[in-house]
C-alpha cells in the first residue's frame, strides 16, 4: 500500500509489518470484521421481530396459535444451539429447493432422495448453477441471518413473553377501567412498559448473540475466523512476499480483543439504556431514580 | 448386517475400540443411533471433568472477585471479564495454537494439542468463570443475618466459611448453576470444530453427526439423534443436580425452598 513496500525484503522489522498488515488479503480480513457487525446488525432486528410475534401468538386466546408461539419457543430448549445452526442451514436450503422443484418442475418423476442424494431439477437449484460467485455468497449469508434470527428468536420471544407477564395486573386493569379496548391495552399501556422488564434478558441475548458470530464459520461463510486460520498459517517466501511462521495464535489473539471489545462496548451502552428505560417506571430501579433526582 | 453387531463394532468407536473404518455407506439408523451415542462418550467426559475441577475454581476465584483486597479482587475480576466476555469458540482456537506454538519450543505440551487435555483445559477455564460469577452473586446476597448469628456463636475465619458461608452460598447458587452445567455440556459439542484434531476419527456425538449428515445429505435423522441423545443427558443432569439441590435445602420448610427454574440454554 506504501510506496515503500516494493520490496518487502529489504525493510526493517516496523515497516515490514505496516507493509504486510496493509497487503490485500488483510483487507479482506479487516473486511470481515464488518460482515461480523454486519450480521449482528441484520439479525438483531430481526430476531426481535420474530421474538415479539413469538411471544404475542404466545399470549394469544386462540389456541392453535398460542401452541404455536409456545412450541416454537419450546423446541430451542434442550439441543444444544451449534446443532441446530448445522440442522438448520441444510434444512432450509433443502426446504426452499424442494419448493421450487415442486412449482417450477412438476412434470420431474425421478424421486428427489437417491439413496445418499438430493436431487432437484437443474432450474430449481438455489442459486442457479449458473449464478455468479457473489450470488452463491449472498445466499449462504442470507441463510445464515435466517438461521440465527430463527435461533435467537425463539430466545428473545421467552424473553419478551416472560416480561409482557411482568407488567403490574393493576396497570392493566386500570386501562381497562378506562375503557381501552384490548388492542389499545396492549399497544398503549403493555407494550410500552414491558421493555424494562425485558431489557436484562434482551441484553444478555446480545451478548450471546456477539458471541455466537463464530460460529458463521461453521455455516462456510468467510467469516473472521475463516480469515485468522487463512492468514495465520505458515506462509513460505515461494509463494508470497511476506513470509512468516506459524502466526494463527497471534490472529486469534486478535479475535478475542475484537470480542471483549464488543461486549464490552455493548454493556455500557446498555446499562445506560437501561437508566434511561428506567425512568418512571413503577420499579425500585425507577423509585430510585424519582428519590435521586428529587433529592 | 444387525444391529447387535453395529453394537459391537461401534459402541465403543470414539475411544478407539472396535471397528476402525466408520461406515462409508448405505447407512443404517442403527449405525447412526450407536456412532452418535459413542460420540457422547467424549461430551460426557469433557463436562463432566470440567465441572469436577471447574467447580474448586470457581469457588476460590468467586471469594477472590468478593475479597475486599485488590491484589486478590482485580485478577479475580480480569480472569471472569476475559472468559465470559469472548466467545468460547475463539477460546478454543486460541488455546488450540497457543498450545501447537509451546509444544515446538517444549516437548512437555505435546499432550496438550490434543482435544482430551488442552479442550478440557479450555473448558475447565470457561466453566470457572462463569460458575465464580454465579457464585459471586450467591455471596452477596448470603443474608446478613446468618452471617451475623455466625459471629454470635463464636465462628470465624476457615470454620465460619465453612459451616455458613459456603453451604448458604450453594443453596442460593444452585438452581443457576445447574443451568450452567446443562450449557457446558452443550458447550462440550464445540470441541471438535474449533482446531482440535479429531485423531483417527473419534470424536463426540455433533462430530460424527455432521459425519453422516454430510455423506448422506439429509440432516433429517442424524441431529434429531443428537438432539434426543441431549434431551436424555439434559434430564440426567436436571435429575443429579435436583437431588443435590434437595439435599441443600432440607432444612427448610417446603415453601421456603429454592426452586429450580430452568431456562433456555444459550451458547457461550
Amino acid at each position: 500500500m506504501f510506496s515503500y513496500c516494493t520490496d518487502p525484503d529489504a525493510l526493517d522489522r516496523l515497516r515490514w509489518l505496516s507493509c504486510y498488515l496493509t497487503t490485500g488479503v488483510h483487507f479482506s480480513f479487516y473486511l470481515s470484521f464488518l460482515k461480523v457487525i454486519g450480521i449482528l446488525a441484520v439479525t438483531a432486528p430481526v430476531a426481535l421481530a420474530f421474538g415479539f410475534f413469538g411471544a404475542m401468538s404466545a399470549r394469544s386466546s386462540i389456541a392453535p396459535v398460542s401452541w404455536l408461539g409456545k412450541g416454537y419457543i419450546a423446541v430451542v430448549r434442550g439441543v444444544p444451539d451449534i446443532a441446530f445452526f448445522l440442522f438448520f442451514v441444510i434444512a432450509l436450503d433443502q426446504g426452499f429447493e424442494w419448493l421450487r422443484h415442486q412449482a417450477l418442475c412438476p412434470d420431474w418423476t425421478d424421486p428427489i432422495r437417491q439413496g445418499n442424494d438430493f436431487l432437484v431439477c437443474p432450474q430449481a437449484k438455489l442459486p442457479l448453477g449458473t449464478a455468479p460467485q457473489a450470488v452463491h455468497q449472498t445466499y449462504a449469508f442470507g441463510l445464515a441471518v435466517v438461521t440465527f434470527a430463527l435461533v435467537f428468536g425463539a430466545f428473545a420471544a421467552n424473553v419478551i413473553f416472560g416480561a409482557m407477564r411482568a407488567v403490574p395486573k393493576a396497570q392493566l386493569e386500570t386501562a381497562e377501567a378506562y375503557g381501552m379496548s384490548p388492542r389499545q391495552t396492549f399497544w398503549r399501556i403493555l407494550v410500552p412498559q414491558m421493555w424494562v422488564y425485558a431489557l436484562p434478558g434482551l441484553s444478555n441475548l446480545w451478548q450471546v448473540l456477539i458471541k455466537a458470530t463464530p460460529l458463521l464459520f461453521l455455516l462456510g461463510i468467510e467469516d473472521v475466523v475463516y480469515w485468522a486460520r487463512e492468514l495465520g498459517g505458515t506462509k513460505t517466501a515461494r509463494f508470497t512476499a511476506y513470509p512468516h511462521g506459524d502466526w494463527r495464535m497471534w490472529y486469534f489473539l486478535a479475535l478475542l480483543v475484537f470480542y471483549l471489545f464488543m461486549t464490552w462496548g455493548s454493556e455500557k451502552i446498555l446499562s445506560r439504556l437501561m437508566t434511561r428505560l428506567t425512568r418512571g417506571q413503577a420499579t425500585t430501579g425507577g423509585e430510585a431514580q424519582r428519590r435521586g433526582a428529587a433529592a | 448386517m444387525s444391529c447387535v453387531q453395529t453394537i459391537q463394532d461401534y459402541a465403543l468407536r470414539s475411544i478407539g475400540i472396535g471397528e476402525r473404518l466408520l461406515p462409508r455407506s448405505d447407512f443404517t439408523v442403527c449405525e447412526q443411533v450407536v456412532l452418535i451415542g459413542s460420540g457422547m462418550i467424549w461430551n460426557v467426559y469433557f463436562g463432566f471433568m470440567a465441572l469436577a475441577t471447574g467447580f474448586f475454581l470457581a469457588t476460590a476465584v468467586a471469594l477472590g472477585k468478593g475479597s475486599a483486597n485488590p491484589w486478590l479482587r482485580k485478577p479475580a475480576e480480569l480472569y471472569v471479564f476475559l472468559f465470559r466476555g469472548s466467545p468460547l469458540f475463539i477460546q478454543f482456537f486460541f488455546a488450540y495454537f497457543v498450545f501447537l506454538n509451546l509444544k515446538r519450543v517444549y516437548p512437555f505440551f505435546d499432550p496438550f494439542t490434543a482435544a482430551w487435555l488442552g479442550a478440557l483445559i479450555v473448558l475447565f477455564l470457561n466453566t470457572g468463570a462463569y460458575s465464580a460469577q454465579i457464585f459471586h452473586g450467591a455471596l452477596q446476597s448470603i443474608p446478613k443475618g446468618e452471617v451475623e448469628a455466625a459471629d454470635a456463636y463464636g465462628l470465624s475465619g476457615w470454620s465460619r466459611f465453612r459451616r455458613i458461608i459456603w453451604p448458604t452460598m450453594l443453596r442460593l447458587a444452585w438452581p443457576a448453576y445447574t443451568n450452567e452445567a446443562i450449557f457446558l455440556f452443550h458447550a462440550t459439542t464445540l470441541v471438535y470444530f474449533s482446531g482440535f484434531p479429531a485423531w483417527q476419527q473419534r470424536g463426540d456425538a455433533l462430530y460424527y453427526a455432521s459425519y453422516f449428515a454430510d455423506k448422506t445429505f439429509n440432516p433429517f435423522v442424524p441431529y434429531p439423534i443428537l438432539a434426543g441423545y441431549f434431551i436424555l443427558l439434559t434430564l440426567v443432569i436436571i435429575g443429579g443436580f435436583g437431588l443435590v439441590n434437595r439435599r441443600l435445602n432440607r432444612h427448610l420448610p417446603a415453601n421456603a425452598r429454592s426452586k429450580m427454574k430452568l431456562r433456555p440454554n444459550l451458547i457461550r
